[in-house]
């Protein structure tokens, strides 16, 4: 049996992470499909049905100014994603060019990039996130980049660590000895059997990724009305605390159940994936 | 042990050095640079206040002129005045710190208090049903947003139960109340944001210390201290606990950073008036003074942390020689 199909099988045999990625695919489905699924627009002002309670007409109630909030829930999930998803794609890409580099050519360059990782280590991250979102003014685009560009340090910490054992080994010895270029044995050689661990941090960074964006909407220097998000649906819900339970009770809800399969199922690849943990079953 | 140190606070120049340029960088992505910024922004910024502005950053310098004066400035902690208020940053930020503080280390506290007994119970007792239960909680832990479950809070026993005061950290009318009285009402306010603030870190450093212990009872001299026929309690509480939560130790300086970040949340949620909130305000009214003066003393109080955490990791682990040979 080949590799990624002992993986797919210890992924799918641990129940709570087929579970999870499971809810993590219908997720991303809603999120595509938010058109067609939200039953009204969720810009749509309703004078007339401002903060109504759950009911048949509205599944999960009506926010401050007669909006659905079921309708802009599902078209926050498209906000909380594609923040995840790009962020962390920043995150990864710099993590990977910056681990790389240090891990692969070590010495003095390692020594300034690693005092570099320290440095972005000891800034609160959300300090810094409010500061530049604060400065340059709050747009989604910004969010996304300023999110990734304060969570690379892990995965290039993973990367660089990986890169320090591969790069004695024989197969990247005999790389060089044949003239591959500085380039290709980091990216074609080494990089690809480095891969693993950044899998496990991507997943969960979208999970951390989606707590900060809907933290930074909810505090108003994230997305900003009238585009919904869960964060600043959150907001009404604070406002209307006393009167209005389910503007704050189902966004949260959505946040949790959202992170809490992202992280699950990095748990579940980062278990399928350790070859210590493989029985003999596996094989 | 004074080597130590010392080489220690070497080590912290490059990083002090490091997040103030970052912090001056920060202030130079405003469009237009901060003075500009502020000159449109001019209901709150006098034409006394832009001066002030383009002087203390000397605008009118090239970029590593300005930089060189700010950290000349900064060393004398001078972060200039808010626009907000007028006032001297420093003071503004040194008032604020002690609630922050307070509040943090009572949530640390709290933290390890629950988290270390959690996680070691359940690497002990691996696989069983408290440990699947408590491995679940974990996880929904940590993937529940701070400021949600502290509205859910607010809600259950601010509003619908009235247990609890969800804003401030006293009463309104404290005049006459007695030594005892003041230090209940405080503890009463204190309640909601303090659960919240240790909520998430319980989470997460019972699943550190869990994997710790998994790792150190798979270790020989486990095995040898089992082998010798001593009883399962000895073994865990002599042998295994004590290898298992010096690394915990490190997760103290690390978690610094979180629980400053974290408390721009909890404050300005339940109106406490620490650090978090003046930074929340500031940014919202776009204070540049007070933004950077709170960065630069953010990342501080982290490198005090991180440092404590290193002096306590050699105090309670052997092997780091604190000779420095």
């Amino acid at each position: 049996m080949n590799l990624s199909k002992v993986i797919w099988k210890r992924f799918c045999r641990n129940k709570l992470s087929a579970v999870s990625a499971t809810a993590v695919i219908f997720l991303i489905i809603t999120a595509l499909s938010a058109p067609f699924l939200a039953p009204y627009d969720p810009a749509d002002i309703d004078v007339s049905n401002i903060l109504f309670s759950p009911s048949t007409s509205h599944p999960l109630g009506t926010d401050e100014l007669g909006r659905d909030v079921l309708s802009r829930m599902i078209w926050g999930s498209r906000v909380s994603l594609s923040v995840g998803f790009v962020a962390v794609a920043i995150a990864i890409f710099t993590g990977i060019v910056i681990g790389s580099i240090a891990g692969y050519y070590g010495g003095w360059i390692d020594a300034v990039i690693m005092r570099f990782v320290d440095i972005m280590l000891t800034f609160p991250t959300l300090f810094l996130i409010l500061a530049v979102v604060a400065i340059v003014g709050p747009s989604i685009f910004l969010i996304m980049l300023i999110i990734g560009l304060t969570g690379w340090m892990d995965v290039a910490r993973l990367v660089r660590a990986e890169f320090l054992t591969l790069k004695e080994r024989d197969f990247v010895w005999a790389a060089r000895s044949i003239g591959v270029k500085d380039s290709g044995i980091i990216f074609r050689h080494i990089l690809p059997n480095a891969l693993a661990p950044v899998f496990v941090a991507a997943t969960m960074g979208v999970a951390g990724a989606i707590l900060t964006e809907s933290a930074l909407s909810f505090l108003g220097l994230g997305v900003q009305p009238p585009i919904p998000s869960w964060g600043n649906i959150l907001t009404a819900g604070k406002d209307n605390i006393e009167i209005a339970w389910w503007l704050s009770v189902f966004p949260g809800l959505a946040i949790l159940l959202t992170v809490l399969a992202y992280n699950l199922a990095g748990e579940g690849l980062r278990d399928a994936l350790d070859p210590r943990l493989w029985g003999s079953e596996d094989i | 042990m004074l080597y130590f140190l010392l080489r220690r606070l070497a080590f912290m120049i490059p990083l002090i050095f490091g997040i103030t340029l970052i912090t001056f960088i920060i202030i130079h992505l405003a469009p237009g640079g901060p003075a500009e910024i502020q000159a449109e922004m001019s209901l709150k910024a006098s034409a006394q206040a832009i001066e002030n502005l383009k002087r203390l950053y000397g605008l009118d310098k090239p970029l590593h002129m300005q930089y060189i004066n700010w950290i000349k400035r900064f060393l004398f902690l001078d972060f200039g005045v808010s626009f907000v208020d007028g006032r001297q940053v420093i003071y503004k930020i040194i008032e604020r710190i002690p609630v922050t503080l307070i509040i943090n280390l009572i949530s640390l506290f709290f933290i390890f208090l629950f988290a270390i007994p959690l996680g070691i119970f359940s690497a002990v007792k691996q696989n069983s049903l408290f440990d699947k239960v408590a491995t679940v909680s974990v996880f929904i832990g940590f993937s529940t947003p701070h400021f949600w479950i502290a509205m859910l809070l607010m809600i259950l026993f601010g509003v619908k139960l009235g247990w609890l005061p969800i804003s401030g950290i006293q009463s309104l009318d404290i005049s006459d109340m007695t030594k005892l009285e003041l230090f209940m009402d405080r503890a009463h306010h204190l309640v909601l944001p303090v659960f919240v603030g240790s909520f998430g870190g319980i989470a997460g450093l019972s699943r550190y210390s869990r994997s710790n212990m998994l790792e150190v009872i798979r270790q020989d001299y486990i095995r040898t201290a089992k082998a010798k026929g001593l009883k399962d309690k000895e073994v865990i509480f002599k042998h295994a606990l004590r290898n298992a939560l010096m690394p915990i130790v490190t997760i103290l300086g690390l978690s610094v950073p979180g629980l400053i970040g974290g408390s721009v949340i909890i404050e300005s949620l339940f109106s406490i008036p620490g650090m978090g909130q003046l930074f929340y305000s500031s940014a919202m009214a776009r204070d540049y003074p007070t933004i950077m003066g709170i960065l630069v003393i953010g990342s501080f109080l982290t490198l005090i942390g991180n440092l404590l955490a290193d002096i306590g990791y050699a105090v309670v682990d052997p092997r780091v020689k604190i000779g420095g040979a």
